[in-house]
């Protein structure tokens, strides 16, 4: 087989192949460029090596079980792609979740970014020699992991994000947590902006290397920092706002030339704006519905499902595989949908109905099964808008499951983007494009 | 190494077996094949909270002709495949092969038409690490695994290819 490039290559130019196996290309991607010494005159990009299958797995899968696979598309920032789904089913059944529920959404999406930001910009620094800065960046996650760990029981793969809500309450000591990692965050930022925004070879590397006009930006279907790096203001939570950004204050950082270096500045700016609307949570977010203090009273559970043999516990049970101890206490905090929520454990170890329910749940051709129809919801991801759709037949299984992934876009303009530019620019490009391989390829 | 008169292993030449394990397992030089999820957690692994330099395998190199250990970080698609043996290939003697996480290991949730079902179909495996993604605590301890593993290997003067 003959690539394009190989037909129009022109005579005494070299051909030269970057990746898939390049530290550049993240190792999912392939470029094949023709270089005139240095100078990039025609590129060819070939993606598609970590199809995994998302869509056709889908296909197959009820719509309870294809939420783990939510969480390895962009694995950056899971909890965006689990928002993004559930809400797209939550919009089909007609739920909303509870205002806890939803501000949990937000502090936790909140985080997901900084954390899709500072792994983007981390692996483009990187890339262009500050070793510094990728290991502060890294430093910084692993704070904000802290709290995904404590609240979510995982670092990365969560699935906590449920139909109706999210699967337990933050923990009782969970402000203290946000507030190390938002500090250390923005200590972080503070050292990284000393450290590259005015770096002169940092600076020769971006400033004005890989000029994207808003034009090309938006006939590519850009959206995200990348778009919003050449002006364009276009973000989903302001435009089309959903959960509750139409109550927070935040600005949207925009880009003035659309070069390397607007797209790594928009995103450094993102993560204050982020880490802002994380704190303004943290002060407007509603009171849980049961205190931490009852969760430690109670029957422990071998007591009550032996008591409940004979006849129903009027104690309550202490713990449950919820991470906090009883969770059917919270349950009207953070989650709401009758057909589509699991039951609390208490119940389903305790009485018939709660068992039944549960059983109901996870059968197969039961479960969570929307009407009839198609629904399309698009929320902000790491790298902009990350759209589902869905089109269900009325079974528990969808039909067919698309899934708008925002680098996608992004990565396609890539050959446009670098011709005529030499070939050393091809790493920050690429780098502050923020390719995702999970993604990008589905 | 056998004794040429009595063909038993003789005492200089196990001690000298061991001080090659010894110098071998803290000096490895690792080549990560990142391609998915798990990228992520050998990235904390790799840096300083968890810092895998504590126990002399930081040096990363990027180029395979360089690395004693090849690390498969995430999903193996049957495009990829073709890669991934071209990178082994290329590897010289002597050298591991860490399966990292469940998609290395044996193709994890994704059990579709598109994903090789564990690299061991391709290439040799020493270490399998489990998890979806693993932790970095699990990574560190499979990797004095694999250390161990080293230290008890016998070495040989002239480099012969693994048997198998």
């Amino acid at each position: 087989m003959k690539y394009r490039i190989q037909q129009e290559a022109r005579e005494g130019t070299m051909l030269i192949n970057m990746g898939p196996s390049h530290p550049a290309m993240h190792g999912t991607t392939r470029v094949m460029l023709e270089l005139d010494g240095e100078k990039i005159i025609n590129c060819e990009l070939e993606m598609g090596y970590l199809h995994r299958g998302f869509e056709k797995i889908c296909e197959n899968k009820t719509f309870f079980n294809m939420l783990i696979y939510t969480d390895r598309m962009n694995y950056v920032s899971p909890l965006i792609n689990n928002t993004g789904y559930v809400m797209t089913l939550e919009k089909m059944l007609g739920i909303e979740a509870p205002e806890r529920a939803q501000y949990i959404r937000v502090i936790l999406n909140e985080f997901s970014r900084v954390c899709d930001h500072l792994t983007a910009l981390a692996a483009m620094c990187m890339e262009c020699g500050a070793f510094t800065v990728f290991l502060y960046m890294m430093k910084a996650r692993e704070y904000i992991w802290d709290l995904m760990e404590q609240t979510t029981g995982a670092r990365m793969t969560t699935s906590f994000i449920r139909v109706g809500g999210v699967r337990s309450d933050f923990p009782s000591d969970w402000k203290k947590t946000t507030r190390i990692a938002i500090d250390e965050t923005r200590k972080v930022l503070k050292d990284c902006h000393g450290l590259m925004s005015k770096n002169k070879i940092f600076l020769n590397r971006t400033r004005d290397v890989a000029i994207v006009t808003s034009e090309l930006a938006i006939n590519y279907g850009w959206t995200g920092p990348c778009l919003r790096s050449t002006g364009v203001n276009y973000d989903v939570r302001k435009a089309f706002p959903y959960l509750v950004y139409d109550q927070l204050e935040f600005e949207i950082p925009l880009g003035e030339r659309g070069d390397n270096f607007d797209r790594y500045m928009v995103r450094m700016q993102e993560m204050e704006q982020s880490l802002r609307m994380v704190e303004q949570c943290m002060a407007k977010i509603p009171k849980p519905s049961s205190s931490s203090e009852s969760v430690t009273k109670g029957l422990e559970p071998a007591e009550a499902i032996k008591a409940s043999r004979t006849k129903k516990p009027e104690e309550r049970i202490k713990l449950s595989p919820n991470l906090e101890g009883t969770e059917k206490e919270k349950y009207p905090g953070i989650l709401s949908g009758k057909k589509c929520i699991v039951p609390p454990k208490e119940d389903t170890y305790t009485n018939i109905e709660g068992l039944i329910s549960h059983f109901k749940l996870f059968m197969r051709g039961h479960g969570i099964r929307p009407p009839k129809g198609e629904a399309y919801f698009a929320v902000e991801g790491g790298s902009g808008e990350l759209g589902f759709y869905i089109i269900s037949d009325g079974t528990d299984k969808p039909y067919r499951l698309h899934l708008r992934a925002p680098c996608f876009h992004i990565v396609a303009a890539l050959e446009e983007i670098v011709r005529g530019n030499y070939l050393a620019d091809i790493i920050p490009t690429f780098g502050s494009m923020n390719m995702i391989g999970g993604e990008l390829d589905r | 190494m056998k004794h040429k008169k009595d063909g038993k292993v003789g005492f200089i030449t196990t001690t000298f077996n061991s001080m090659l394990g010894w110098g071998r397992k803290f000096s490895l030089y690792q080549y990560p094949f990142i391609t998915a999820c798990c990228g992520m957690e050998y990235m904390s692994a790799a840096c300083a909270h968890y810092d895998l330099d504590r126990f002399g395998m930081g040096w990363t190199r990027f180029t395979p002709r360089q690395a004693d250990m090849l690390l498969v970080v995430g999903t193996i698609s049957h495009k990829e495949a073709p890669v991934l043996r071209t990178v082994y290939d290329q590897m010289t003697e002597p050298k591991w092969v860490v399966a990292f996480g469940a998609c290395a290991v044996s193709g994890g949730i994704y059990d579709n038409y598109a994903v090789v079902q564990g690299i061991d179909r391709i290439i040799p495996v020493d270490v399998y690490i489990p998890g979806c993604p693993p932790r970095p605590e699990t990574i560190i301890n499979a990797l004095i695994k694999l250390q161990e593993k080293i230290q008890k290997e016998g070495h040989e003067w002239r480099f012969q290819k693994k048997k198998s």
